[in-house]
């Protein structure tokens, strides 16, 4: 720093700033490695239980053995039916922000709404699953009730991430189109769409992982305790792993400690594969950009 | 965000492009407007179960003030959610307590010190952190941290206020940091390299640089912490031990607002009282998490009006 060596107080700067960065990285480490041990812990504890009948079979003699197919269909059939509402209405949400809304306050108070419906406690939105599509809607507590549900509650997600997809497309892309006498919408769905989909998609998938780990929404409208069946229709009630976990973790009595370990444990494994698709995914398109 | 007028000009001889055009138009709006129309939805479908009885049957005094919640005594059931609030408010309190210096120092370190490889990988570990489900923090609640803290205090019952702020502080923690991140980094670099450039340390130009800039954007993302921690469900229904009780000291077992909704509601009977005051509580979640999430929203724009 000094043209003649470090001064005293250029010293004890430099070993100010040793001591503040190497405060905020134990900071850092003290948040990741607590969790980093409890998933070690999960692992040890559940890992006995694993195998093939634990996913393909169903559970027996009072949930205390056997598998959890019922549950992982479940909630497979759980976030089919809602991406199912939730994608289409995500999209032209985002499409709308990204392309037509002009600054104004209607575009504020969307925002706004966005904001809020991603905060808006889950226990709140299984209060309105039941008050809309149970009650008022007549869907009665079922897989189209609860999948409504998680819908509304994961259309923020989708909004977010599909906006930031297209904004990526340069502007110059879409004055091209139009200089060449395209609509608003030709440009969107030739030109727009088609440069941002792996972006929707990266969107779509942590909209899955969000899905699969919600518990409180899912309760009330269409998740049950234990059937004997797979689920047939959007009108039948079904398991579903996230609620599974909570009724074997406090409701059963009798269940073998391993069991619910060895459940959690698939329920983290599976939405940590899902988001990590995603960030490789985002890694990999990221490189591969063309401008 | 706007785009300028782009297409359509002449519009007539376009015909039937025209008329996609347009349709396209109304059908996006109706997708644009969809969440202004579920947020008053939430509000219209659960203030329609609990708004009469919060308004006209429920002694808001006896809500606030007392500590007895005992939807189902007979003759005369009392609902007084004090005891809830309470509740909520020390794990949440603890939660943050725990969660906000740790989260702000971890934005720090990975959007000022790291950098390179080792700045990437902080980040993706982060967001898998926030990925791991509510239900799953619940059952560690119970399940890893509650024998845990039996030992270490030499307590009957490891659910408590501790337990689920801690467990609640671990969840916040890094989505506070993530947001915390986005707001040192919406500082602009020119800032930065002024200071450097007139020989500043890096801390120097973090605590009197970075820091004052990104203030609102860091209050906007302890906001929305507190916000997460008070609309929390399941990892509080687990780790809190949920019993009404009001707490005196952090190894007491406690019961939250929320966590009361969750449990009670299956076993109540439609359009009875009980049902009504479950919904009168999630009344009051609704209000409390709006008015957060405004004021966050408040700050964030701040921070953009300033610039």
């Amino acid at each position: 720093m000094s043209a003649f060596g470090a001064t005293d107080l250029d010293l004890s700067n430099r070993r100010r700033e040793r001591a503040f960065r190497g405060l905020f990285g134990a900071m850092t480490a003290l948040l990741i490695l607590p969790v980093i041990l409890i998933l070690g812990m999960l692992v040890w504890k559940g890992h006995s239980v694993f195998s093939l009948e634990f996913f393909l079979a169903h559970p027996r003699n009072g949930m205390t053995e056997g598998g959890i197919l019922p549950a992982l269909v479940g909630t497979l059939y759980l976030v089919a039916v809602a991406l199912f509402a939730s994608v289409p209405l995500g999209v032209a949400a985002a499409i709308y922000l990204s392309e037509y809304a002009p600054d104004n306050l209607l575009t504020r108070l969307i925002n706004l709404a966005i904001i809020n419906l991603a905060g808006v406690p889950s226990i709140v939105h299984a209060l309105f699953g039941v008050g809309a599509f149970v009650l008022f809607f007549d869907f009665g507590t079922s897989i189209l009730a609860a999948s409504l549900t998680l819908a509304v509650m994961t259309l923020p997600v989708v909004i977010v991430a599909t906006r930031e997809s297209l904004q990526a497309v340069p502007q110059a892309f879409r004055e091209a189109s139009w200089s060449l006498g395209a609509t608003r919408w030709q440009t969107i769905r030739r030109i727009v769409l088609p440069n941002s989909v792996s972006g929707i998609l990266t969107g779509v998938i942590l909209e899955v992982s969000r899905t699969v780990g919600e518990t409180a929404p899912i309760m009330f409208t269409g998740a049950t305790f234990y059937v004997a069946f797979l689920p047939m229709s959007v009108f039948d009630q079904t398991m579903a792993m996230s609620y599974h976990l909570y009724t074997i973790t406090t409701q059963v009595p009798g269940v073998p400690e391993a069991l619910p370990f060895a459940v959690a444990l698939t329920l983290i494994a599976i939405v940590l594969l899902l988001n990590s698709v995603s960030i490789a995914f985002r890694m990999v398109l990221r490189g591969k950009k063309k401008w | 965000m706007a785009r300028k007028e782009g297409g359509s000009a002449g519009g007539d001889h376009l015909g039937r492009e025209w008329w996609w055009d347009k349709i396209a138009q109304a059908v996006l709006f109706g997708g644009g407007i969809s969440a202004i129309v579920f947020v008053i939805a939430i509000f219209v479908f659960v203030a329609q179960q609990g708004l009469g009885f919060a308004l006209f049957d429920l002694d808001l005094a006896t809500f606030f003030t007392s500590p007895q919640w005992r939807p189902t005594s007979e003759p005369e059931p009392i609902f007084g959610a004090l005891a809830l609030i309470v509740g909520t408010a020390s794990i949440t309190g603890l939660a943050m307590l725990v969660s906000v210096p740790f989260s702000i120092g971890a934005a720090i370190f990975i959007g000022e010190f790291a950098s390179g490889r080792t700045r990437e990988i902080l980040k993706v570990l982060v967001e898998l952190l926030a990925a791991i489900p509510s239900v799953v923090w619940g059952f560690i609640g119970l399940m890893v941290m509650s024998p845990l803290l039996m030992d270490v205090f030499d307590v009957p019952v490891g659910v408590s206020v501790l337990n689920a702020g801690l467990i609640l502080g671990l969840m916040a923690a890094p989505i506070m940091t993530t947001i915390a991140e986005d707001a040192l980094k919406a500082v602009p670099d020119g800032f930065r390299e002024a200071a450097e450039a007139m020989g500043a340390t890096r801390w120097q130009v973090i605590r009197q640089v970075v820091l004052p800039s990104a203030k609102n954007g860091l209050v906007a993302a302890v906001l929305l912490g507190v916000g997460r921690g008070f609309g929390e469900t399941m990892a509080v229904l687990m780790a809190s031990g949920h019993s009404i009780n009001m707490p005196s000291s952090p190894l007491d077992p406690v019961r939250a607002l929320t966590a009361t909704i969750a449990a009670e509601l299956g076993e109540t009977a439609r359009g009875s009282e009980h049902y009504r005051a479950l919904f009168s509580i999630g009344i009051l979640l609704f209000a409390v998490t709006f008015v957060i999430n405004l004021l966050a929203d408040v700050f964030v724009r701040g921070r953009r009006a300033s610039r």
